[in-house]
């Protein structure tokens, strides 16, 4: 990619580039736009029948006019059945991405998955998303995993009663069922959501409604069609403390209730502590860790995770200043080759100069990619 | 909701009242005096009067003998109990001659309202739908060809091709040579087939002004928060766009294409002149070069109720399609 070092390309360069990325957007969407495919080609198998959800070596472009942005570069994770998986991360290193690609819901045709595989678990098939077509991945979609959003306050459609926007997600994936049982669900999901007066709340409007009481509707939705996974992307940020408490007790509560996993991405430390099974921890559009949450939280062992625990305020210790990682993130067009959080690292090694770390198991659950670590992996 | 109407119309009278003053001053200060002519006119005949004095009697019978202000009251204190007048240029009351033509002009105005809200929204939602796509650059395109044309250029442009060159319609006018000779069914045709060019002129130059307002408001609701809700429902893209996004996008459509309505009275100016529609635009184009007061004033008050009629439509309609906006 001839990219000037002065950040600015010339109308012919953003042209070509312009042109390349069409070559492979076309080429992606005409794949995913395909209709009345067999599904045995969506069909994999898992590595592990015990997980919800396993993504391998999953790769997320964004093919903008100023080259090719790496959003999720090569990522791999489990999300066992009936666990709580936290993605943590700062802004922008691709967290929000890593859900949407699992969702199929890319702002396209800009943002592609370029390969990997997403295999979803949805009982007793296994459809691996990430070469999915359009056709197919609607019927997954609310049905076998849902999503939860940041925005509360804009995420329900204002024309529609929020009975009928409930309603809407039972009826198409129970077609044939008749209207009075369809509301009597939603009636039933909006009390099990923590929604009082249930009944009222079915004929109104999403205005009419505070951000958490919408919140509890966007949950009653994701939760419709007992779905296997459960994303949230950042479901409390937008609420406050004493409602992001509720919030995450009554997440965490249904789902133990309907036996289903969830993915939970947010940059609040303190929630993924408290929600978390396991953590992976973001950086630049790669896992740069990994592990249990009592592996994450005592034993943190990439630099980045340990700046990220010491970057948090802990009550009753005083100090002047809270502590913040030093530098900023690398530009995400045209990432270098070593690893992305060497410029910033305060633990740098002489070995740090070569290639981007691999991953090094630290324990069976337990995985970092730093040069720190290879002296392990090499005494083993 | 009553409070609001009675309030927003008792601000509409003020406003109409200050409204009239102002297009009255301007038809006294227009250089064409209706009555100037006459004088002078007169004046010229042997053994007539003076031009002078032929001015001082006229502006006694015309009723211009007041100044503006007064003159101003006088017109009010007639039309506030409907009595607007004789036409000076057509010597008929003006209601009667206002009555004789609006109705075409009407007709003209729905039908191509019609043609618009058929050809221009389903283009809208189509370009936004495919955005940055060749479909979506042929409507712009298109669209903006039809901002950018004047009607006076474009009407000239079909004349050329459709009447001069090809021949198929009449040059002007709303009837042909030997309408007369017609029967019933035949009129009926002769005059459709007179109005074929200025529908299409008027359609074509309306389309684009809303297809780009659809096209964006489109946009605005496919990029929202909701849209995405929708999608990650597993509904489908029909549904996604013709349902979730496109009862989002009438919000405001609704509300201009309502206040729009009692625009279809108010008749086409240019496009009647230049094809000779005895509509209510030519009329008036006819009365006002003629400096026919009675009639401009009409017809310039009724334009300046309409508007007010069609903010106050658009208000309301914007509570009505809209569950979040209650007017208080």
């Amino acid at each position: 990619m001839a990219h000037k070092d002065n950040g600015y390309l010339s109308a012919k360069e953003s042209r070509r580039i312009s042109r390349e990325n069409k070559k492979v957007t076309d080429k992606l969407e005409k794949q995913y736009r395909r209709k009345n495919v067999p599904e045995d080609e969506f069909l994999t198998k898992l590595d592990n029948p015990d997980n919800a959800l396993e993504v391998r070596d999953l790769h997320t472009y964004f093919f903008t006019d100023m080259g090719v942005v790496k959003s999720v570069d090569g990522i791999s994770f489990d999300v066992p059945i009936g666990k709580t998986v936290g993605i943590v991360g700062e802004s922008g290193c691709g967290k929000s991405v890593t859900s949407l690609s699992i969702m199929q819901l890319l702002q396209r045709p800009q943002g592609q998955i370029v390969s990997g595989e997403i295999r979803l678990n949805t009982g007793d098939k296994v459809y691996d998303i990430a070469k999915i077509n359009a056709q197919t991945v609607q019927k997954l979609r609310g049905r076998y995993m849902s999503m939860i959003f940041q925005e509360p306050m804009t995420s329900l459609n204002p024309v529609f009663r929020i009975g009928d926007q409930v309603d809407e997600v039972l009826q198409l994936h129970f077609p044939g069922v008749p209207l009075d049982q369809i509301k009597a669900r939603t009636i039933e999901l909006l009390n099990m959501a923590g929604i009082a007066n249930a009944e009222g709340v079915y004929r109104m409007f999403p205005h009419e409604l505070s951000g958490g009481m919408r919140q509890r509707v966007m949950i009653a939705i994701a939760l419709a069609c007992s779905p296997r996974l459960i994303i949230a992307d950042e479901p409390t940020t937008a609420l406050d403390v004493t409602i992001q408490a509720q919030i995450l007790d009554l997440l965490r509560n249904l789902k133990d209730k309907i036996n289903s996993s969830i993915m939970l991405i947010t940059h609040d430390l303190g929630v993924i502590a408290e929600m978390a099974d396991y953590v992976v921890v973001m950086y630049s559009g790669r896992i740069v860790e990994q592990g249990t949450a009592e592996e994450i939280f005592a034993h943190p062992a990439h630099p980045y995770t340990i700046g990220l625990m010491a970057s948090k305020p802990v009550v009753g210790k005083k100090i002047d200043k809270l502590y913040s990682i030093p530098g900023k993130v690398p530009n995400p067009v045209n990432m270098p080759d070593y690893c992305y959080f060497r410029d910033r690292c305060e633990m740098k090694l002489d070995r740090c100069n070569g290639e981007y770390p691999c991953e090094i198991n630290i324990s069976p659950t337990h995985k970092v990619s730093c040069y720190r670590f290879y002296d392990k992996k090499e005494g083993e | 909701m009553r409070k609001f109407i009675i309030k927003r119309l008792l601000l509409s009278v003020l406003i109409l009242f200050f409204v009239g003053f102002i297009i009255y001053a301007m038809m006294r200060l227009l250089p064409t005096s209706y009555i100037e002519n006459i004088a002078y006119t007169k004046s010229l005949q042997p053994n007539s009067k003076s031009y002078e004095e032929w001015m001082e009697q006229l502006s006694v019978t015309y009723g211009m003998n007041n100044g503006v202000v007064g003159g101003y009251f006088q017109w009010i204190g007639h039309a506030i109990v409907g009595d607007f007048g004789d036409s000076w240029f057509y010597t008929v009351p003006v209601t009667q001659k206002f009555h004789e033509t609006v109705w075409l002009s009407f007709v003209m105005g729905l039908i191509s309202l019609i043609f618009e809200l058929i050809i221009a929204i389903p283009l809208g939602v189509l370009a936004a739908t495919k955005q940055y796509s060749k479909t979506d650059y042929t409507i712009s395109v298109l669209s903006f060809i039809t901002i950018s044309f004047p009607t006076f250029f474009f009407a000239s442009l079909l004349k050329l091709v459709f009447s001069v060159n090809l021949g198929w319609f009449d040059l002007y006018g709303l009837v042909g040579r030997n309408y007369d000779q017609l029967s019933a069914i035949g009129k009926f045709f002769d005059k459709a087939n007179h109005l074929v060019l200025p529908i299409f002129c008027l359609t074509f130059l309306s389309i684009g002004g809303l297809m780009r307002y659809t096209r964006t408001n489109m946009l605005e609701v496919l990029n929202s928060d909701y849209i995405r809700t929708a999608r990650s429902k597993g509904l489908s893209e029909g549904t996604v766009i013709y349902k979730h996004a496109f009862r989002n996008t009438l919000i405001p459509l609704v509300t201009i294409v309502g206040g729009s309505l009692p625009g279809l009275f108010s008749g086409a100016l240019i496009t009647e002149t230049l094809f000779m529609i005895p509509g209510i635009g030519f009329t008036s184009y006819n009365a006002m070069v003629a400096g026919d007061i009675p009639f401009s004033m009409f017809y310039m008050v009724f334009l300046a109720i309409l508007t007010l009629l069609g903010n106050l439509i658009s208000d309301i309609l914007y509570a009505v399609v809209d569950p979040r906006v209650r007017i208080a």
